[in-house]
């Protein structure tokens, strides 16, 4: 059984290498065999497992397999390249390969013709055995290596099209912005090392519970400052504030890729290690007031800023970004089952979402600006019924999945004091902001009248519509296993935090607020946008500043650009490439290779090639030496005792027989 | 061994020869000739050689010379098929005009 769990990152990983290496010269079926099997076998091995752990063989998890040499032995170091399956890996890997592999039946379809497309899905299984390394992780060097592996299949898929300059720049700036968060993941990492001498989580956890409630680790802020570096690691992948700025333009990757990566899995890792790293965080009280901020934040900040976005995938992208933050909020206020079970409900409804409108952007050769959609519901009617299940499942309509992990999220905000009250507050206008801006995408694509009637959307093919139809029913029925079970299933892992439930008359209250605010959104976004009025112009026209500032999502790029870019820019030109690069060390260069130059100038004259003066210069230099020994004596330093040494005077006499 | 002839002036002749034959090797222009002054001037050292073998009793010098016979022979012979060499390439013996590696 521990066998098995190899197999999980290893088949992606056989993927990636027979269609890296050879796809070029295999048929495009065969690299569509190979891609499906391998994230197939993943998936199936997770079922397996998860079939062996629900087979009443409770007591076996945490399952792990360590490999039989240790991957870092140095010292007092030592690191095993080991793999952990508990509840909450097994909750991830179910979404990470269930929705991967979906996603990859998806790709044939979306890909078909294109002429990458072995390199896409060498790419594709690249990610899923990052992504499966990441989430198996026993130790947290392991998952760093999954973490920057995912970062590295996210920057070759977004710039997948690197002919196109915008693609390209936009994986870089994804890769940037992700080593700013792996940064301070990394100094996570060491402080972690020296503060505890162990990497393993389960180790790590041990010590913590044994030290006593007065040791320097739990009182000097050493576990905050872990905490919060830990955060900004996290931030980076998830897209939070500040880091949040390369996952819209992200989009420019193929939608599939945007689908798996960008909303499903990749960018919840950074939810998971938070999870997974819980109980370092339950004792760092300040830093997850910060993850609770930080998430706050980010989902009103997103939520408007998906308002005003007229490219179809950017609001999605947006949308993303804002869920995630709930994710982190429920993180912060260690509601840490309630923050997974979101991931898995929203990774069904947004990798929904994502490839319902790959389905529509392909039905129209390649639109994106929804501003040139609409009236498409009967054109394309499996899209159009699938994307409005993910729609009413993200503004959390009962009894659709998302219903049941927002209202969980918002609930454990409630009951945290008033500080949660302020954070469910907050959580409840993202969501009613989230409702509108679905509901003017959904009415803006979908409805209303064709505005541009010179294309002609027809139907995408069975293999994008099957995995639509899958993850529709994940979308509606993903959450029917209820907050309470789903939390008694990963208390091994994260701990018992929920509250005792105050009264059921709260909880009843609380989801119909959210579902007030979700009916209010739907309203709102009717009356602007289901026929083509003019109340959205008027609205702009109306209040310019704030219009403005969020078509251009808030300057942030533009911020970022003066104050960071900018200057770093015209430092690297300036005063690393000039007087650095340039002056300093070309300098250096120069004057080395000009010493040399001019002793070569010089010297060279000796190298005639006049037979003679070079039997001069020998016979003058063979005279001075001579003349040196005359007048100076013999070198005292060279001593030529050797020769009357006893051993080589045997010899001479023995053989020769004569002697002085 | 009666030495009625001291040491020194079997020094002092090789001395000359030897600077007979540096003189010879660096105003001759006749790449024979300069061969020759270097067969003079091992043929000076070889004589000191043999005077300091004689003086001390040992026979070590006296192996020494046939090295260098042996060694003089063998650079005979090469030195020779060079010289013939390069008078076939540049129709000349005169070392001032031989002074380019390349043709």
């Amino acid at each position: 059984m521990n066998g098995l769990l190899w197999l999980i990152p290893l088949l992606p990983l056989a993927g990636f290498l027979l269609n890296g290496i050879l796809g070029r010269r295999l048929s495009n079926l065969l690299v569509t065999t190979i891609a499906l099997a391998a994230s197939l076998g993943s998936f199936v091995t997770v079922l397996l497992c998860a079939n062996g752990f629900s087979g009443g063989k409770l007591a076996t998890l945490p399952l792990t397999a360590v490999a039989p040499q240790p991957w870092i032995a140095l010292g007092a170091l030592h690191v095993d390249f080991a793999l952990v399956l508990d509840q909450l890996s097994l909750t991830m890997l179910l979404v990470v390969t269930g929705v991967g592999f979906l996603i990859h039946i998806y790709s044939v379809g979306y890909m078909h013709g294109d002429s990458g497309y072995a390199r896409y899905f060498s790419y594709l299984n690249l990610f899923l055995f990052f992504m499966t390394t990441l989430v198996l992780a026993g130790n947290i060097l392991v998952m760093f290596v999954g973490w920057e592996g995912v970062g590295l299949a996210s920057y070759l898929l977004i710039g997948f099209w690197f002919q196109r300059k915008s693609a390209a720049d936009a994986g870089k700036k994804a890769f940037l912005v992700n080593r700013v968060g792996d940064f301070g993941f990394l100094i996570g990492i060491f402080l972690l090392l020296a503060n505890f001498g162990t990497l393993g989580f389960s180790e790590i956890s041990a010590k913590l519970a044994a030290s006593p409630a007065q040791s320097p680790i739990l009182t000097g802020g050493v576990l905050t400052a872990i905490c919060i570096c830990l955060l900004i690691g996290a931030a980076g992948k998830s897209a939070q504030l500040p880091l949040y700025i390369w996952l819209p333009d992200a989009m420019e990757g193929p939608t599939p890729v945007s689908a798996l990566i960008h909303a499903a899995t990749m960018v919840t890792a950074g939810v998971y290690m938070i999870a997974r790293t819980h109980f370092l965080f339950d004792r760092a009280p300040v830093a997850l007031a910060a993850v609770a901020i930080v998430g706050a934040a980010t989902a009103i900040f997103a939520a408007t800023i998906g308002l005003a976005q007229n490219d179809i995938k950017r609001v999605l992208a947006y949308s993303t970004i804002s869920q995630l933050g709930y994710m982190f909020l429920a993180c912060g206020v260690a509601a840490y089952s309630a923050a997974i079970f979101h991931l898995v409900t929203h990774a069904f409804f947004k990798a929904l979402l994502f490839l319902a409108a790959g389905s529509v952007i392909h039905s129209l050769g390649g639109e994106q600006d929804m501003r040139k959609m609409g009236g498409l519901w009967k054109k394309i009617p499996v899209t159009f019924w699938t994307m409005t299940i993910a729609v009413f499942t993200i503004a959390g309509f009962p009894p659709l999945a998302a219903f049941f992990s927002k209202d969980a999220i918002l609930y454990a905000a409630f009951v945290q004091g008033p500080g949660g009250k302020l954070l469910w507050f907050v959580g409840l206008v993202t969501a009613l902001l989230t409702s509108l801006y679905m509901f003017r995408l959904w009415y803006m694509t979908f409805l209303g009248k064709a505005r541009s009637p010179e294309v002609h959307p027809h139907e995408s093919p069975w293999t994008m519509l099957a995995p639509l139809i899958v993850l529709a029913l994940l979308s509606i029925g993903g959450g029917w296993i209820g907050i309470e079970r789903f939390t008694a299933f990963l208390t091994p892992v994260v701990g018992a935090h929920q509250q005792a439930s105050a009264s059921p008359h709260l909880e009843l209250i609380l989801s119909g607020a959210a579902v007030a605010v979700a009916l209010l959104g739907w309203l709102i976004a009717h009356l602007f946008y289901c026929e083509s009025s003019s109340r959205p112009a008027q609205l702009a026209a109306a209040l310019p500043t704030g219009y403005k500032l969020l078509a251009n999502k808030y300057f942030v790029d533009e911020i970022y650009g003066a104050a960071i870019v900018r200057p770093l820019l015209a430092i690297s030109k300036y005063f690393l490439g000039w007087v650095v690069d340039f002056a300093i060390l070309g300098g250096a260069a120069w004057l080395l290779a000009g010493i040399a130059n001019f002793a070569g100038m010089i010297l060279q004259r000796w190298q005639s090639g006049n037979l003679r003066s070079y039997a001069a210069w020998l016979a003058a230099a063979a005279a001075a030496l001579l003349l040196f020994v005359l007048l100076a004596g013999w070198p005292q330093s060279l001593n030529l005792s050797l020769l009357h040494a006893e051993p080589f005077y045997n010899i001479t006499v023995l053989h020769f027989g004569a002697r002085p | 061994m009666n030495l009625d002839v001291p040491i020194s002036w079997y020094l002092l002749l090789s001395a000359l020869l030897f600077s007979l034959g540096v003189v010879g090797f660096l105003i001759k222009r006749n790449l024979i000739t300069i061969f020759m002054s270097i067969e003079l001037m091992l043929n000076a050292v070889n004589l000191s050689f043999v005077a300091f073998a004689s003086q001390w009793h040992e026979v070590k010098g006296q192996i020494f010379v046939f090295f260098v016979m042996v060694v003089a022979a063998a650079e005979a012979a090469v030195g020779l098929a060079i010289i013939i060499a390069v008078f076939r390439a540049r129709a000349t013996l005169a070392v001032d005009r031989i002074d380019r590696m390349k043709l």
